[in-house]
């Protein structure tokens, strides 16, 4: 009867995480998506621990009990604690947690499997092992991920021929799985080459995550994501347990598809992601003969930038990273509020990769209130640009260089761009010339109708508003 | 080869094929239908919804020999990752998504 009643609840747990996941694909329904699959998940987690039933009923209850509360605790507390502006690298932290809990099983059943295993089960045996490799990649991965974000990792270290050591590391590491799972290896001690795949695994999710350029973290997280979930996944054949392959499959086949989706977003290949990393080769020349050069750029300031846009028709704001950086999100809300009360028509360009993450920029915007309708996809907007007055780029760079379209031999060429450049007047608004994630130098901040403003955009946005004020 | 064959032919195999093949088509739908602006917060639910890993560290706890420590350990810790991923994640993405819920109010001021 308690096998029958675990195995309902189970696919009540599968239906609520694919509703979840369906609801979340709309704005006004995402919230309650988000909420129903964290239902689906407190009824499957629960009804483990009360129903689940296998020669015997679970025991350790407190042991069991302090760990959920631990781990709810401090997953409650670090995720309202933290800013909006941080939310990547969080992500990026709880997906390392699941992949490293997967290891952890897979670390735990290994040498029980020896024990109890009468005949020697390749598939079996396989499937812990590919929990074990999948899960400790993805935590180590997810762990440079987060530190790389975070600023703690500022460089992109790349070793000298990095993408033969990787190849060589992962064709050693498949290996050995296949000879483990195989039973191929004559040996006393299994456990200790459980321990040696896991430092392999795990060193190659380090190695595979340094030398990717913040600029494509978001594709590595979301692929790190689906790897998490295939980890799951593998549990779930381990214990043929229904509610973990659901889950597992799901996030595993959602997040390959999220991640070609970024790519896409970016016109850049999975694979040029991964082992051509931004910054090398042409991209580095091309930046350091601009940089020998001086060329020269105008400079604005804030109020004549604030009667310039009190007098346009049209402006169009395009918000980046730097945006994120300064928590400008609230005054630049109030900016286009103030703008918009004296008959300016303001508007947001959002490029899919503002930002660290497709929609990161949304979710920044909406946090002041800013009208969902006023936030405008780039395909969209893009024929606007040469209708409007004034654009005013808040700290993005990479998404409104030129050099993309216009230059075959950059890095970033093929990447769809914002056409900010069509504007009557453009204001870049930067802390510096320095060039952004991508490393390379920007051809809009040279040109005739480009103006720039240096400082802290939510320093400057705040001028501008007061200014604006005084009007 | 035999090995496949033998696994395909144990009971409930094939389901579970059915199962994994069914679930890789509806993830892949799912997403496909995604507007980008939810994106993050779709990539933030989906990385709670994997902390299901959890349960097997529940059932290791609670199959784990009170004499092993090592195992209690190691299971202990798994709980607390597990705890976290889950928690963590919907709490983050709750957060992320309140942000867009505000706007209907708006609208009726």
């Amino acid at each position: 009867m308690s096998e029958f009643a675990l195995e309902i609840s189970y696919l009540i747990a599968s239906i609520c995480y694919i509703l979840g996941l369906k609801m979340m694909a709309g704005p006004k329904t995402a919230r309650n998506g988000n909420l129903l699959a964290a239902f689906g998940m407190t009824l499957a987690i629960f009804s483990t621990i009360f129903l689940y039933n296998d020669n015997g009923k679970l025991t350790n209850h407190i042991w069991i009990f302090s760990g959920i509360a631990v781990g709810a605790v401090l997953g409650w507390l670090a995720a309202v604690k933290v800013q909006m502006t941080a939310m990547p690298q969080m992500v990026s932290l709880f997906n390392g947690m699941g992949g490293a809990c997967a290891a952890l099983i897979a670390l735990v059943e290994f040498p029980k499997a020896l024990e109890h295993m009468e005949e020697w089960n390749v598939l079996f045996m396989s499937t812990i092992l590919c929990g074990l490799v999948i899960g400790s990649t993805s935590f180590s991965g997810s762990m440079i991920a987060y530190l790389k974000l975070n600023g703690n990792l500022k460089k992109d270290i790349r070793l000298p021929f990095y993408n033969i050591i990787n190849t060589l590391l992962i064709i050693g590491i498949i290996g050995l799985t296949v000879c483990l799972a195989g039973n191929h290896i004559e040996a006393t001690d299994f456990s200790l080459w459980a321990y040696i795949l896991l430092a392999a695994a795990s060193l190659y999710g380090i190695l595979f995550v340094l030398p990717i350029g913040g600029a494509d973290m978001p594709v590595v997280i979301s692929l790190l994501n689906s790897f998490t979930g295939m980890a799951a996944m593998f549990g779930g054949f381990l214990y043929d347990n229904m509610a973990m392959l659901t889950g597992g499959i799901l996030v595993g086949s959602a997040g390959t598809i999220l991640t070609v989706v970024m790519c896409k977003a970016m016109n850049r290949s999975l694979s040029n992601v991964i082992f051509g990393a931004f910054g090398t080769g042409g991209g580095a020349v091309s930046a350091s003969s601009n940089g020998a050069e001086q060329k020269s750029y105008k400079e604005t300031n804030s109020s004549d930038l604030a009667v310039l846009l009190n007098y346009s028709q049209k402006v169009i704001i395009v918000p980046g990273y730097g945006l994120a950086v300064a928590q400008a999100q609230h005054v630049v809300h109030e900016m286009e509020e103030l703008l918009s009360e004296r008959g300016v028509e303001v508007k947001y360009a959002i490029h899919p990769v503002a930002g660290r993450m497709p929609g990161h920029m949304n979710v920044l915007l909406a946090e002041s209130n800013v009208e969902y309708d006023k936030l405008v996809e780039m395909e969209d907007i893009n024929a606007e640009f040469s209708t409007c007055d004034v654009v005013m780029v808040l700290g993005a760079n990479d998404v409104v260089n030129p050099a993309a379209k216009e230059d075959p031999a950059s890095p970033i060429y093929g990447m769809p761009i914002l056409n900010v450049e069509d504007a009557k007047t453009t204001i870049v608004n930067k802390r510096s010339m320095n060039v952004g994630y991508a490393g390379i130098d920007n051809d809009l901040f040279y040109r005739d109708k480009t103006n720039m403003l240096f400082g802290d955009a939510k320093k400057v946005l705040t001028e501008i508003v007061s200014e604006l004020k005084n009007l | 080869m035999e090995n496949i064959i033998t696994f395909f032919s144990q009971d409930g195999a094939m389901e579970m094929v059915y199962v994994i093949i069914l679930s890789i088509i509806l993830g892949v739908q799912i997403i496909e239908s995604v507007p980008a602006v939810l994106h993050t917060p779709l990539m933030s639910g989906a990385n709670a919804i994997h902390g299901v890993v959890i349960i097997g560290a529940i059932i290791i706890m609670g199959k784990a020999d009170p004499n092993n420590t090592l195992a209690l350990i190691l299971g202990f810790i798994a709980v607390v990752l597990g705890t976290l991923n889950v928690v963590g994640g919907f709490v983050v993405t709750d957060r992320m998504l309140e942000m867009f819920k505000k706007k209907p109010t708006k609208n009726k001021e």
